[in-house]
């Protein structure tokens, strides 16, 4: 059963799953702190930058676990996966390169600048440096989820002796899925990034800060999220419309239809049995699953059976796409109940503020199932159509394999246990420093950098 | 002019330079780590030292995601031969990249308790990384063989390489600090220099003597007199660099800049003596870069694209280097 198969694809899930969590959050939180910084350089009340600085070291630290992780991703393919790179070289090398090139560098030389330059920069440059990491992490996610969305619908390509050439660039990036992905993605980042600031901002607030920073964050992100929340719902489904027009197979495994049928129903749950080729214990709402599919009551819903042997595991598909919706499903309620509270001036009580923190990392776990969703449900391809991915593994001994993986898997326990207690540090820390210091308030201070003035309603900022 | 006879030796040229680069660049963090003092009574100098890489460290380590990107990209036959053979050294490689990249964000954020520990993972971390260097780039040189005699120089590539980024950190921290903390790293960089000296010479005898072909090449006549000067100016850059070394520092700290460009050019004609040892082969022996190019219109997407960004990201880089000029000073997110 552990072959090197088996085991490389154990590895490289472990990898991608463990390096997608620190994007995810930074591709948002880079636009979110370029909010603060512009309305901090607008109005000039100092509390916006108060949120700067605590979330920009955050989003420091989840930037360099997004580097390392990434680094290990790109001698993957070699290590790993030799026959990809040897069939579908000709599509994915550019698209990689270009993403080194248009946005690794652009993210990571401007870093320096926005982390540590606030002191030998002008303001208006820091913004700067600030919007160009911003624009360097959306970029990379453009031309990964470019590359991803092409092994999942390829196009644009032809075959010549068992490998791909291109025939239309343009046709390659747009191909028929990937505007749906990138939208689906990067409003997912949004969404992980505000329940990720909320959860945050409330620990401080159940702990006793009673400064205006921690409040101000949560608002603006509780606002966020109730924009988001309902949007990825419309986006999903749009995405949802686009599998089934291109991967039926995989739509079957995520609604758990076996036979083709009418009408079919929504399983709010069941456990689907690859043996016996059926489902039990169900329980689902009648031909809602057409409904949503298909926006007709008897819409027809190709099922496993029209697939059989091309089809991919169904249970995990079935699974991790309930808890992708479930956890959406909660964010949508959480998010207009307490930005309704919000707008009306109620600060949250405490059994909200916990809910908030226990939500802290509900986008990472729906994001997770979402990508288990996709890419175990391009399974048994690597490239659909194109190639399998047995036949991309490498001949390495299964020893070697077994050894990095096993290291692997404790070095991402070891790193995200300390991810997550240094944000628990982080956060109490913060509890206990001043509202402003001296400094900052002091005309000539320059701890601030930003020639910040004080303001005489320092206490209020306009708006969230 | 672009096509199929020149593209890979434009993208060969180009991945040569990022090696180039990121040697120079993360070879002077990487030994910053490395020289990390671990007493008690050091913490600032150690807050120092790591200050003066902290801007820079993610954006040095881009250009080995960009090499091996290019190697991906430009040579995939080569990169999945290479990446074959080197499955260990590689995940060695990257455990040590990981760790060293993460306690450097941890030690400054972590409880006061635990950075004692986050800097000690540093310094292993950036001694694993580089060890791991040495080791592939010595297997590169024993076209990948595991045998006894082999796995021995693989150790002593690894050994080199070591003591290189050291004495490349050493003077990077000349640069960078002043006042005691500068004084020993010029103590470091002497000694450091030596050791590297000793590593060249003997990484320069044994490649030859194993390679039939690189000695032919080298001690071709009447080629011999010219390429002989690389390694007699790198020679020259050795001792020059040590003289220098033994009169810093001096007042107004002239001359800081010294030895870090010495070792630059000591790199550099390091490089291009292993460059001329193989070249046009990328697997010694056994692949020239025509044969391990990917397709022509593959390279041109990318030729074309490289041609516009990397003026592009030379410009930001040096931006982001005049901004953090001169000494460092200690580390804050502002």
């Amino acid at each position: 059963m552990l072959d090197t198969l088996m085991l490389s694809r154990m590895q490289f899930a472990a990898n991608i799953s463990f390096h997608i969590l620190f994007p995810t959050i930074n591709i948002a939180l880079c636009w979110v702190l370029l909010y603060f910084k512009v309305k901090h350089d607008r109005t000039q009340n100092p509390v916006w930058m108060r949120i700067y600085r605590f979330w920009v070291k955050v989003f420091a630290l989840s930037f360099a676990m997004g580097v390392v992780s990434g680094i290990t991703m790109s001698f993957q393919f070699g290590t790993n996966w030799p026959g990809y790179m040897e069939t579908v070289g000709n599509i994915a090398g550019p698209l990689l390169g270009y993403e080194v090139l248009t946005a690794f560098f652009l993210e990571a030389t401007f870093l320096g600048v926005m982390l540590f330059g606030i002191n030998r920069v002008s303001s208006r440059v820091h913004t700067f440096s600030t919007l160009m990491v911003a624009i360097g992490t959306s970029f990379s996610a453009f031309w990964i989820l470019a590359l991803d969305s092409w092994m999942q619908t390829p196009a644009g390509f032809e075959m010549r002796d068992g490998v791909a050439y291109v025939t239309s660039w343009w046709d390659v990036i747009f191909n028929p899925s990937f505007p749906y992905r990138l939208a689906h993605m990067l409003i997912a980042s949004g969404l992980t990034t505000a329940f990720f600031i909320a959860g945050i901002s409330a620990y401080r607030l159940r702990k006793g800060d009673t400064k205006l920073a921690p409040k101000v964050a949560l608002k603006t992100a509780l606002y966020m999220a109730a924009v988001l929340a309902p949007l990825q719902a419309f986006v999903g489904d749009l995405h949802g419309l686009n599998t089934l027009e291109h991967q039926p197979q995989k739509v079957a495994a995520m609604e758990g239809v076996w036979e083709t049928q009418e009408g079919a129903p929504l399983l709010l749950f069941a456990i689907p049995d690859e043996e016996s080729r059926e489902n039990h214990f169900e329980i689902g709402i009648p031909k809602l699953a057409s409904l949503i599919l298909t926006h007709e009551m008897d819409g027809e819903i190709k099922g496993l059976n029209d697939f059989e042997g091309d089809h991919p595991p169904v249970k995990a598909v079935f699974f991790s796409f309930r808890v992708m919706v479930g956890i959406g499903v909660v964010m949508i309620i959480v998010a207009w109940y307490f930005s309704y509270l919000t707008y009306k001036n109620k600060s949250l009580v405490r059994w909200q503020l916990r809910t908030l923190e226990i939500l802290t990392f509900s986008g990472w776990v729906a994001v997770l199932a979402g990508w288990y969703v996709t890419e175990i449900g391009r399974q048994p391809w690597l490239v659909t159509g194109v190639l399998a991915t047995a036949d991309a593994v490498t001949t390495q001994p299964t020893g070697n394999v077994l050894a990095s993986f096993i290291t692997y898997l404790c070095v991402y326990a070891g790193l995200l246990w300390a991810y997550i207690h240094t944000l628990r540090v982080m956060a109490r820390k913060s509890i206990t420093v001043e509202e402003f210091e001296t400094k900052e308030l002091s005309p000539t201070g320059n701890t601030l950098a930003n020639n910040a003035t004080p303001n005489k309603h320092a206490t209020e900022p306009q708006g969230a | 002019m672009i096509n199929e006879e020149t593209l890979p030796i434009i993208f060969i040229g180009l991945m040569g330079l990022s090696v180039l680069i990121y040697a120079i660049l993360d070879g002077y963090d990487l030994g910053v780590g490395i020289l990390l003092p671990m007493g008690a009574d050091q913490e600032n100098d150690r807050d120092i030292m790591i200050a003066s890489i902290g801007p820079f460290w993610d954006a040095n380590e881009t250009w080995l995601v960009l090499a091996v990107g290019l190697m991906l990209i430009a040579f995939p036959a080569a990169h999945s031969l290479a990446f074959y053979h080197l499955y260990i050294p590689v995940f060695i490689l990257l455990v040590g990249l990981i760790v060293r990249g993460v306690s450097f964000d941890f030690r400054a954020k972590a409880a006061v308790d635990f950075k004692h520990t986050w800097d000690w993972l540093f310094k292993l971390g950036s001694l694993l990384t580089t060890l791991a260097q040495g080791f592939m780039l010595g297997q590169f040189v024993m076209g990948f063989s595991y045998t006894p005699a082999s796995i021995a120089f693989c150790l002593l590539s690894a050994f080199g390489v070591t003591v290189a980024y050291s004495y490349l950190g050493a003077a990077w921290l000349i640069m960078k600090t002043e006042d005691e903390l500068q004084s020993k790293s010029i103590r470091w960089a002497l000694w450091c220099g030596r050791l590297a000296l000793i590593g060249v010479i003997a990484v320069s005898i044994v490649n030859p003597m194993i390679n039939s072909e690189v000695y032919s090449r080298w001690f071709a006549m009447p080629l011999v007199m010219f390429v002989l000067l690389i390694p007699t100016v790198c020679f020259l850059a050795f001792v020059w660099n040590d003289l220098l070394l033994r009169r810093l520092p001096k007042p107004n700290d002239r001359y800081c800049y010294g030895p870090f460009l010495l070792v630059v050019v000591i790199f550099t004609l390091c490089f291009i003596g292993l460059a001329f040892s193989f070249f046009p082969y990328i697997i010694p022996n056994e692949l020239t870069v025509w044969e391990a190019a990917s397709d022509v219109e593959t390279l041109k997407v990318i030729f074309y694209g490289a041609v516009v960004v990397i003026p592009i990201i030379l410009m930001y880089t040096i931006f982001a280097y005049r901004v953090f000029h001169g000494k460092a000073t200690s580390l804050r997110y502002h």
